[in-house]
């Protein structure tokens, strides 16, 4: 993996957070971003491979910069990415956001309706609008 | 493989969630299916990244309860972290089998799954409320 990366590329590193919606939201908002709104400047990395000692993944984030994104208060994969890797250049928590956006109680962690989409949506553009500053401050 | 569960105790179902392919997104939607639909009341899932991370419940979850993993590439970290954790592993599923059993379907959705991927899902789906089926008789 690191042979083909050569430009500068901001590392997405997203919660799988399986047991709580706000992990389905990390998820989909990471993937917009991939996806959508800045392909061109961001990879993503598998967290339990990451964390399970993926090689590659490592590496990655040791030399590219990382936002991680969480579902939680955990954190897994902040906690991970500074162990393994250094520190993350941002860090984004869910349930954060959803307290500062006053957001209404949020269900369906599988398929998400219309009020979770809204919200994803939103947080894809605030990890979009954190990859536009890492880059800006790229040396 | 291990067998410690008793009556009553729920099975554990833990997809890969692998963010950047649509047999990731696949081993999510049927864990889902299952935990949520076909065997609600028998089955629940835990956060990979936060047993990977080695969560005292979580470990404690997959070290009490028999387990089924899901997979969706050869590196099968489900798989892996369950036993590196110590759980008690009772059944691993690949995507990949269900993809040879089904060869006319061509999932491409990651970030959502198209009608390919949601069919590939469901069809996954059941073969793990079968494997779940099977381990609540053995109890």
């Amino acid at each position: 993996m690191m042979a083909e990366i050569s430009e500068k590329k901001v590392g997405i590193i997203s919660c799988s957070g399986e047991e709580c919606v706000e992990g389905t939201i990390s998820r989909v908002a990471t993937r917009l971003v991939l996806g959508k709104l800045r392909p061109d400047q961001t990879v993503t990395i598998c967290l339990p491979l990451f964390l399970a000692g993926g090689r590659d993944e490592r590496e990655f984030a040791r030399e590219y910069p990382t936002v991680t994104v969480d579902g939680c208060n955990k954190m897994c994969a902040k906690v991970g990415t500074e162990k393994y890797s250094g520190k993350p250049a941002s860090s984004i928590v869910i349930t954060d956001l959803v307290k500062d956006w006053h957001c209404p109680k949020l269900n369906s962690r599988r398929t998400l309706d219309a009020e979770t989409l809204s919200v994803t949506r939103k947080v894809a553009d605030r990890i979009a609008e954190e990859v536009d500053e890492v880059l800006r401050h790229w040396v | 493989m291990k067998s410690k569960s008793s009556k009553g105790e729920k099975v554990i179902v833990i997809p890969c969630s692998g963010i950047g392919k649509a047999f990731g997104s696949i081993s999510r939607d049927a864990t889902y299916e299952v935990v949520e639909s076909l065997r609600k009341d028998a089955t629940q899932t835990v956060c990979l990244a936060l047993l990977v991370s080695g969560d005292e419940g979580s470990v404690k979850l997959v070290r009490n309860n028999k387990c089924i993993t899901v997979d969706g590439c050869p590196l099968q970290c489900a798989e892996k972290n369950v036993k590196l954790a110590g759980g008690n592993l009772a059944g691993s599923l690949r995507v990949v089998d269900v993809y040879k059993e089904n060869r006319h379907l061509k999932p491409r959705g990651v970030t959502f799954l198209d009608l390919d991927g949601q069919q590939m899902a469901l069809a996954l789906a059941e073969k793990i409320a079968n494997r779940v089926d099977d381990l609540r008789r053995e109890q």
